[in-house]
């Protein structure tokens, strides 16, 4: 990457970003925009990986809505991001746990 | 037709708005350019400005272009190339053009040599649909027939074959600007744009569309 353009990307990283794992239950508090009104809409779920560097970095919170299993991919450093609040710690021996998505069924 | 700047594409990153929407960038390095020659009504039937960009080695420069850019008093240039203009352009031979020219909102086109792909066969250069994978199939991604028969008795033109592609200049138009950096000499554009990094580009404001995006927004 060219310095020039690594310097843009990181003037972006401007956020602090509350640290959390994979595994970690959170809830994240988004900025949702209703007409003019803007609230705090809140996703609460497992984080299930964290992909990218930099401006990329986005991570996947999977929670289960009504029997359903819903994913949901945020930009980490998304302004619309309020902030990220850490319910649980846990610790996961992979870096991606996309098995909880064949688990949740079975539990289903 | 009016002036616009030279530039080397650096890369690409992405970027926030104030709505908080994450939008695709390419990182221009746009100028400064010197104006290298001015041509006139009088002089040459037509107006345009010939912009220099980059300056390179002395020892480097064909005398030609070191001769041509001494006459505006520059070091030789890299990157050469020239625009139509008004005949009201307020420029002159040795003036600077910079990014100050362009506004955040307006929309761009920009002109630069495309990656080039080596050979391709006939899938991916035209997008033809190859043949079947299976049951036999010897036809996997070969064109087909390419023609008839004793009428016309020869290949219609622009029939697409297997060749080279990519290495073509290629003009991408209505970009909008996202930033300008006076202080870099930098152009933030979204989407993408032909070419490698540190590839030379053309910016030049959009042939198609004059208003600026926050304009045609409110319009809305």
């Amino acid at each position: 990457m060219h310095p020039t353009v690594f310097k843009i990307s990181k003037e972006q990283l401007n956020k602090e970003v509350a640290p959390f794992a994979i595994g970690d239950s959170v809830k994240v508090h988004t900025k949702v925009v209703e007409g003019e009104k803007e609230r705090i809409q809140i996703f609460a779920g497992v984080v299930i990986a964290r992909k990218g560097t930099g401006i990329n970095q986005t991570f996947t919170v999977r929670r289960i809505s009504y029997g359903e299993g819903v994913e949901r991919v945020f930009p980490l450093f998304s302004p619309r991001i309020d902030r990220i609040e850490v319910e649980r710690k846990s610790k996961a021996r992979r870096s991606k746990l996309y098995y909880l998505r064949k688990r949740d069924n079975m539990v289903v | 037709m009016s002036v616009g700047i030279l530039g080397k594409k650096l890369g690409m990153t992405q970027l926030y708005d104030d709505k908080g929407v994450l939008h695709p960038v390419t990182v221009i390095q746009a100028g400064p350019c010197t104006v290298l020659q001015a041509k006139t009504m009088e002089k040459d039937k037509y107006v345009s400005f010939q912009l220099g960009f980059e300056d390179r080695k002395e020892k480097n420069a064909p005398a030609a272009v070191k001769g041509h850019c001494k006459k505006a008093n520059s070091a030789p240039k890299a990157f050469i190339r020239e625009f139509r203009a008004k005949p009201d352009e307020a420029l002159k031979v040795g003036d600077q053009v910079t990014v100050k020219r362009f506004a955040v909102g307006q929309f761009v086109d920009v002109i630069a040599i495309s990656k080039g792909k080596g050979f391709q066969g006939v899938v991916r250069r035209w997008r033809f649909a190859g043949g079947g994978a299976s049951h036999g199939s010897k036809a996997h991604r070969r064109p087909g027939a390419i023609g008839n028969r004793t009428w016309p008795g020869r290949i219609w033109k622009n029939v697409g074959m297997p060749g080279h592609m990519g290495d073509v200049r290629i003009t991408i138009q209505n970009l909008p600007v996202m930033q300008v950096r006076e202080a870099d000499n930098i152009l933030l554009i979204r989407g993408s744009v032909p070419g490698t990094e540190d590839s030379y580009v053309v910016v030049r404001p959009s042939v198609k569309i004059k208003k600026t995006s926050a304009a045609s927004a409110k319009k809305k």
